[in-house]
């Protein structure tokens, strides 16, 4: 398992390589000067050049690129031009409130998706099938920032029983921490439990036709034996894949979900280092979401091998 | 060349009719397409025909009908300066419906060809190809597109060159597996031994084969893509007001949830409908073009 783990980590290099030239590159090739932004309506010619040193702006590209991976890889992904605070530390302070919300997100997806899925491929062509499909269909189809917004009219505003905004820490009130995050991890947690229903469903329709369920069948195992022990742990593997890659997802829905519950994490920390023009965050955001979505894809295929013992030659 | 090339057609693609029969017996008989289409199609409508649609100026205020519930004069009601919301929905289908089809033809325009050269040549240039997508692949979409919306600055052309490039992965990804497996086809085999160029060969034999799944996958990015829009118009970072679209409506409308709640009702209903047939009619294409399933 370490020589894999190792010789994934080694394919993943060129990957990481290539996302940071395209983040670094994102700001470069684009018009507009940012020492102009930087230095102010009066723009002292003295400031701009003095700035234009600062950050190694008359060194070739190349010379640029490599100074500025040089201190990512040290962990320093600059200075935000809006708090002046190291870009490494904002994002080590808003990750666990976000990480909350997803792991929250994820446990009512997949309380949701899994068992609906399972039912659903069980009760294959009949109303249930139906309903949960419908349901499904509908999740993904609704955008979940409106979604959002309506859960706040009906829960928080007409029946008041849960607060519409806000974010309290988890390790500071674990019960209302958790209270306030319910609603926007609902919201979130709905869209993932529509893809892991069909993923769900999917996998146990085709573990549901094999030979050792029909063998404990005729063994005369319960059925809810049978589907959980049998199909279940057997269909378990893609699920555990797909739920490894939904990372993705719920960062991106954390984005719009933080921004409608105002709760200050990873997501609004993007909206608002966009509207500030803070590009050094935003490079920042995007260089560590992607090696940290290389990382889960590496997760998720060591979990495949972990979970499938068969599968040897990845 | 081509008279040689021509039988060949014949002989590997034998009854176009037949299947294009199939295909429309199987869409027909699927009844979640159908509606698919039929919402899919009233959207397109209303988008098409709002210049003539008995709809007043969807920019138009009036301070004298200020978040004024549904009523026969405004069967949407009216938003915080009293512009009317079904007038603003009706002009809003353009913006969403255009961003959809724009951005995904600008990830199809480029992501296909990337992903056909990949898959063709292979080697070097399938490896850049490929290395290039992952990393673009890792960034999750919508933080990809927020990002370049960001760079490229708030307009609704620049949401759609956003999104368009934050799709066009998935296209490369599918154009370069689809080209490998029309690549081991025989007729393609046929067609290199009698000489075709490799301009012809793509032009003739394996972009027409891979046309089916980039077509279900389009319609099923263009849902993607609407949402997408939305979310940026929602953030600011898309249509920019006072030209009307669903997300910059949402965006507002939540300011006044407990005064005008129906200010983010039908927008949002309006997101969720044209998605959701989007979804239907992707779904009922893929199956009625898996040959897998009769």
């Amino acid at each position: 398992m370490l020589a894999f783990l190792g010789r994934r980590c080694l394919i993943a290099i060129p990957t990481i390589i290539l996302i940071s030239i395209f983040v670094f590159g994102m700001q470069k090739l684009l018009p507009g000067d940012p020492v102009l932004a930087m230095a102010g309506e009066e723009r002292d010619p003295e400031v701009i050049a003095y700035l234009r040193e600062k950050y190694r702006l008359n060194d070739p590209i190349v010379v640029q690129y490599l100074h500025w991976i040089g201190n990512a890889l040290r962990g320093d992904l600059g200075i935000s031009l809006r708090t002046n605070q190291p870009v490494t530390e904002l994002i080590g302070e808003k990750l666990p409130v976000t990480l909350q919300l997803a792991v929250m997100a994820l446990i009512i997806a997949m309380v949701i998706g899994i068992p609906a899925g399972v039912l659903s491929a069980y009760r294959k062509g009949t109303w249930v099938d139906w309903v949960a499909n419908t349901i499904a269909l509908s999740g993904l189809s609704v955008p979940n920032f409106w979604l959002g917004i309506m859960m706040i009219l009906l829960v928080s505003v007409k029946l008041g029983w849960l607060p519409a905004s806000g974010y309290q820490p988890l390790s500071e009130d674990p019960l209302q921490s958790i209270k306030t995050m319910l609603m926007p991890a609902f919201v979130l947690g709905t869209a993932i439990a529509a893809t892991l229903m069909r993923h769900t469903r999917s996998a146990m329709l085709g573990v549901l036709k094999s030979d050792y369920v029909r063998t404990a069948r005729a063994k005369g195992l319960a059925e809810g034996v049978v589907l959980v022990k049998h199909a279940l742990r057997n269909a378990l593997v893609p699920i555990v894949t797909v739920t490894t890659l939904l990372f993705g997802e719920l960062l991106a829905g954390a984005v719009l979900t933080e921004q409608i519950f105002t709760i200050p994490g990873f997501g609004k920390l993007v909206v608002d280092a966009v509207f500030n023009r803070d590009y050094a965050v935003v490079q920042g955001i995007v260089l560590c979401t992607g090696i940290a979505f290389i990382a889960m894809n590496i997760l998720a295929d060591a979990a495949y091998r972990v979970l499938n013992p068969r599968m040897t030659d990845l | 060349m081509s008279t040689i090339a021509d039988p060949q057609t014949q002989i590997t693609d034998p009854a176009p009719a037949r299947r294009g029969s199939r295909f429309w017996t199987k869409f027909r008989a699927n009844r979640a397409a159908l509606l698919g289409g039929v919402l899919v199609t009233f959207f397109v409508a209303v988008a098409l025909l709002a210049p003539v649609l008995p709809l007043v100026d969807p920019t138009a205020t009036d301070w004298l009908a200020v978040r004024k519930p549904p009523s026969p004069a405004h069967p949407f009601g009216t938003d915080e300066i009293g512009r009317d919301v079904l007038s603003r929905m009706g002009w809003g289908a353009q913006a969403s419906l255009l961003a959809g089809v724009v951005s995904v033809a600008i990830a199809v325009l480029l992501g296909v060809p990337l992903g056909m050269l990949a898959g063709y040549l292979r080697g070097w240039t399938d490896a850049i190809i490929s290395r290039m997508t992952e990393a673009l692949l890792a960034a999750p979409f919508l933080i990809l597109a927020i990002a370049l919306a960001a760079f490229l600055g708030p307009s609704l052309s620049n949401a759609m060159i956003a999104i368009g490039l934050s799709a066009m992965p998935i296209f490369i990804r599918l154009a370069r597996a689809q080209t490998l497996s029309v690549m081991t086809e025989d007729y393609v085999e046929s067609a290199r031994a009698i000489g075709l160029r490799d301009g012809a060969l793509i032009w003739r034999y394996i972009l027409p084969n891979i046309i089916p799944p980039i077509l279900v996958q389009s319609t099923l990015t263009i849902a993607t893509a609407i949402i997408a829009e939305a979310s940026l118009s929602f953030l600011g970072l898309g249509q920019q007001p006072p030209a009307p679209s669903w997300g910059s409506m949402l965006n507002i409308a939540k300011n006044f949830l407990e005064q005008a709640p129906w200010m983010a009702l039908y927008p949002g209903i309006a997101i969720f409908l044209v998605v959701l047939g989007f979804n239907l009619l992707g779904d009922g294409l893929r199956d009625a073009l898996d040959p897998r399933d009769h």
